[in-house]
């Protein structure tokens, strides 16, 4: 099964909000393309435009090649996993595995035999039997994605499968999904709003943002090379310190002046964004801030600091050189040389 | 919404469906109208028997709501505060008037009701408590229900108010929707209460129209279409109150209506 | 033994509610199940039950039961396709308002206004029967009547409707999107969700609803008392007849055993509601 597709430059408005802005996705044969974003960007109104439970006001979604904008949801052949109860309530897993095979007017015995090879597959084949009430959250949900599967889809759409189910679930479900989707080499689209599911999951992972696409990239690129500063606080954790825009392009905070990268605001009054591992402190006597908390997080110590001025910031540091590093120690934060994303300051 | 039953055929047929409902909910009370004539409206009051009833049937409304507020809300108080484990049961007898016909219930009453009861309408205004029960308890319990009682009551007897000021300060303004609620579904239930009156021989409101309609077709549809439109008035009012009320307090919209309320009105 | 007194100390606050209900529901009940089984001295028999069972009271047994079953059949499912017109119509929430509200104003309609109203629309004089016959079409003329059992169904679907759509509503906002959704998805069209999916999912409702208007229309005396004036047997109008005197002297337990006749089949139709509004509540949860 070798299926691309192409979102076309898509917008949607409802009323005044445009909950879709030009959206353009190219998505390659079995990758799996994660939307990520806050709620109300927009993902999950793409996602039914795909699935066809909304239609575009502009654009198009084409299939191989093929403008399906026209095609009725019930027949797009696409497998679709919804956020929570979305098992027919009145049939035991078997028969809501088999549904979309029965649609497809597949032989009892036949369609009854590959709902069982499914549900093997997501290792639920004990609770072929069982009415989706008995069964509990992270159960429901395999049992969907078994049965978006059954039929063989063309594209498996996956509406936020797991931001009902708690978070030891959640990370099982995630290895269950990413693996059967690898498998079976199925083109996925993938909508959620936790950074960390997109990341850990996807192929290419599209970050939007009040009905745009700010960027999409494989993960690791999102993280080292955010475009914008959305991007940048959004995915991973990401500082922010005042600084100076200079008139040369630089920009200067924490007493160093650094180039700049990416857009560059207007305004001279800026933020610099930096993630904690980007930073350098020392212990200094009189240096520009206090350590407040000190957090063990494994081979990384977190330590966040107050520097002058009311701004706080986390920094990472390898955890055996962090001993020294108690709450009130005097240290001296400073940027390294590289170049560093600029942000209109927030007032807070 | 589904893009399936979103097309303008399935729209078309949807308005079809409401007009016509509209349509034979309506029609019969436009003719009764035009039937009755204007002038009917203004002989009802003159009416001989018209005050009587009527009087008969406030009175009888007020009693039976007095007395169902003065058993019910203690009840159901104390239940939810104390044996919560009896709410089931509770609602279970609650739940018992519908299943008992109102026709069956008056034979009973009439039975073994001492003769001192029997001879004045207390024992009518008595028996519709139980007739009531069923929506006063639920308005009630409702009411109980969105307050989280227990921790109020708790941190009403911290500050130091015993249990009548607790009452009265804290609870009964609280319950004020619910309150309202179940008097007026129990006013309402007992002006249109006909079969339990009309077997034990008094003549309420609704037995008035009745006999009456044997002199005076005209006048009976006129006082049936007065009584109608002031029941609506009635329950409009509660929804709008409520509402209104509950807003205030972060509570989405009242309805009155979740158990059968048509049986145990003597239809 | 401390927490035996406490029990007693707990149940005190019950016992002013317990009294009353055993007062005014419990001993009457009690006292018709009893005097079914009575004679004219106070001695056990059966033969209240046998009149009871045949003649003109099974008779009009008989007639009650089916006067209440297509008063709740057919309301049932006129109320069904109303209540579901509501749910999908656009208009948003008012209109939702306004027709819950305008439901429960109606359901709670009935009885003797009702009658009148409908006398004063479709009787023999009424204005949609003059009309028609101005047409050329005179209703009376071709055998029909409002006093009749034609009548009584025509006139409780006024208050049955209603009662459906606000019984039904509930149920029907509990079929969720999603499950349509995921039938649609699945290749599923209008008619396959609706016979895989939404009937299955509702029957337990719709039949429990069913039950309920049953027991309603079943127990409903006034509006057929107030149209008929007691021509036509019905178990509820025999049994107040009884109270009229307009029964022969001596046989007045009979119509206890007719009540509790009655009693005992909806009490029975209520069980089964029960039964199925549970089932219902567990798949739409």
């Amino acid at each position: 099964m070798t299926t691309s597709v192409l979102l076309q430059d898509l917008t949607r408005a409802f009323g005044v909000t445009r909950a879709l802005d030009g959206l353009s996705i190219e998505m390659a044969p079995g990758e799996l393309v994660a939307l990520l974003g806050p709620s109300g960007c927009g993902k999950t109104t793409a996602l039914r435009i795909v699935a066809g439970f909304e239609t575009a006001d502009t654009g198009s979604v084409l299939v191989n090649g093929k403008d399906i904008s026209s095609v009725p949801a019930s027949r797009r052949d696409m497998g679709m996993v919804f956020q929570s109860y979305s098992l027919f309530p009145n049939m035991p897993a078997l028969d809501n595995v088999a549904f979309g095979l029965r649609m497809r007017k597949m032989g009892a015995s036949q369609r009854r035999q590959r709902a069982a090879d499914l549900l093997d597959m997501v290792g639920l084949a004990p609770q072929a039997r069982q009415y989706p009430h008995q069964l509990s959250g992270g159960q429901q949900q395999r049992v969907a994605l078994a049965r978006a599967l059954a039929i063989e889809p063309r594209v498996l759409l996956l509406d936020e499968p797991l931001s009902a189910l708690d978070a030891k679930v959640r990370l099982q479900l995630r290895e269950q999904i990413r693996t059967l989707q690898q498998r079976l080499g199925t083109t996925t689209l993938f909508v959620t709003h936790d950074q960390e599911e997109a990341l850990s999951m996807a192929d290419r992972v599209g970050v939007m943002r009040q009905g745009r696409l700010e960027q999409i990239a494989a993960p690791d690129e999102l993280y080292t090379d955010p475009a914008t500063a959305f991007v940048a606080e959004f995915v991973g954790v990401m500082n922010r310190i005042p600084g100076e825009l200079q008139p040369s392009g630089q920009v200067t905070a924490l007493g160093s002046t650094v180039p700049v990268r990416g857009h560059r605001p207007d305004e001279t009054a800026v933020d610099v964004l930096v993630r904690p591992e980007g930073l350098t402190l020392e212990v200094a006597e009189n240096g520009n801030g206090i350590v407040t908390t000190r957090t063990f997080l494994g081979s990384v110590t977190r330590v966040g600091v107050q520097l002058s001025g009311d701004v706080a910031v986390q920094v990472d540091r390898p955890s055996a050189e962090s001993a020294a590093l108690g709450p009130g120690a005097s240290v001296s934060v400073s940027l390294p040389g590289q170049p560093v994303l600029v942000a209109t300051r927030l007032v807070s | 919404m589904a893009a399936l039953g979103t097309s303008s055929r399935a729209t078309a047929w949807r308005w079809t469906i409401l007009i016509v409902a509209a349509v034979y909910f309506l029609l019969p009370l436009w003719a009764a109208l035009r039937f009755a004539g204007i002038s009917a409206f203004g002989s009802v009051i003159g009416e001989p028997g018209f005050t009587a009833s009527l009087a008969l049937s406030v009175r009888l409304a007020v009693i039976t709501t007095l007395v169902t507020i003065a058993l019910m809300l203690p009840t159901t108080v104390y239940v939810h505060l104390r044996l919560p484990k009896l709410r089931r049961l509770l609602e279970g007898i609650t739940i018992l008037p519908i299943v008992i016909p109102p026709v069956v219930l008056i034979v009973g009453v009439l039975a073994i009701a001492p003769g001192f009861l029997k001879s004045t309408s207390l024992l009518l205004a008595l028996v519709y408590v139980v007739l009531a029960m069923p929506f006063t308890y639920r308005a009630l319990d409702a009411g109980l229900r969105a307050l989280d009682l227990k921790t109020i009551v708790e941190a009403s007897n911290s500050l130091g108010a015993g249990w009548l000021s607790t009452l009265w300060r804290v609870l009964l303004p609280n319950l004020r929707t619910a309150l309202l609620s179940a008097t007026v579904l129990s006013v309402a239930m007992v002006l249109g209460e006909f079969t339990m009156a009309s077997l034990d021989l008094y003549q309420t409101f609704p037995v008035w129209i009745y006999v009456n309609s044997q002199t005076s077709g005209q006048v009976s549809v006129a006082a049936s279409l007065l009584a109608l439109f002031v029941t609506w008035i009635f329950l409009l009012g509660i929804t709008v109150i409520g509402t209104r009320q509950s807003r205030k307090t972060g509570g989405g919209a009242v309805t009155l209506f979740t158990v059968a309320p048509a049986e145990t009105r003597g239809n | 033994m401390r927490k035996l007194l406490r029990g007693v100390r707990l149940a005190l606050g019950v016992i002013p509610f317990g009294v009353y209900v055993g007062l005014f529901l419990l001993a009457p009940m009690v006292a018709v199940a009893i005097g079914a089984f009575q004679d004219n001295s106070g001695g056990f028999t059966l033969s209240n039950v046998q009149a009871a069972t045949h003649g003109v009271y099974l008779h009009g047994f008989w007639q009650s039961i089916v006067l209440s079953v297509i008063s709740a059949v057919l309301p049932g499912i006129l109320g069904l396709m109303l209540a579901y017109a509501i749910v999908r119509a656009e208009g948003g929430n008012l209109l939702r308002q306004v027709a819950i509200t305008a439901a429960g104003v109606f359901a709670n309609f009935g009885g003797v206004p009702l009658a009148f109203i409908f006398i004063a629309t479709i009787g023999s004089s009424g204005l949609v029967s003059q009309w028609l016959t101005s047409l050329g079409f005179d209703p009376y003329a071709h055998g029909f009547t409002l006093y009749s059992l034609l009548g009584v169904i025509i006139v409780y679907l006024y208050f049955q409707i209603p009662l459906m759509v606000l019984v039904i509503l509930p149920a029907l906002e509990g079929l969720r999107p999603a499950w349509r959704e995921a039938a649609e998805n699945l290749g599923a069209r209008t008619w396959d969700y609706w016979r895989f999916v939404g009937g299955p999912v509702l029957l337990p409702s719709f039949l429990g609803c069913v039950l309920l208007l049953f027991g309603s229309a079943l127990s409903a005396y006034a509006t057929a008392e107030a149209l008929t004036n007691g021509t036509i047997p019905l178990t509820a109008i025999q049994i107040g007849s009884f109270l009229n005197g307009n029964v022969i002297a001596g046989q007045e337990n009979i119509g206890k055993a007719l009540g509790l006749g009655m009693v005992v089949i909806i009490a029975v139709a209520m069980m089964i509601y029960v039964v199925l509004q549970r089932r219902a509540a567990r798949w739409l949860r």
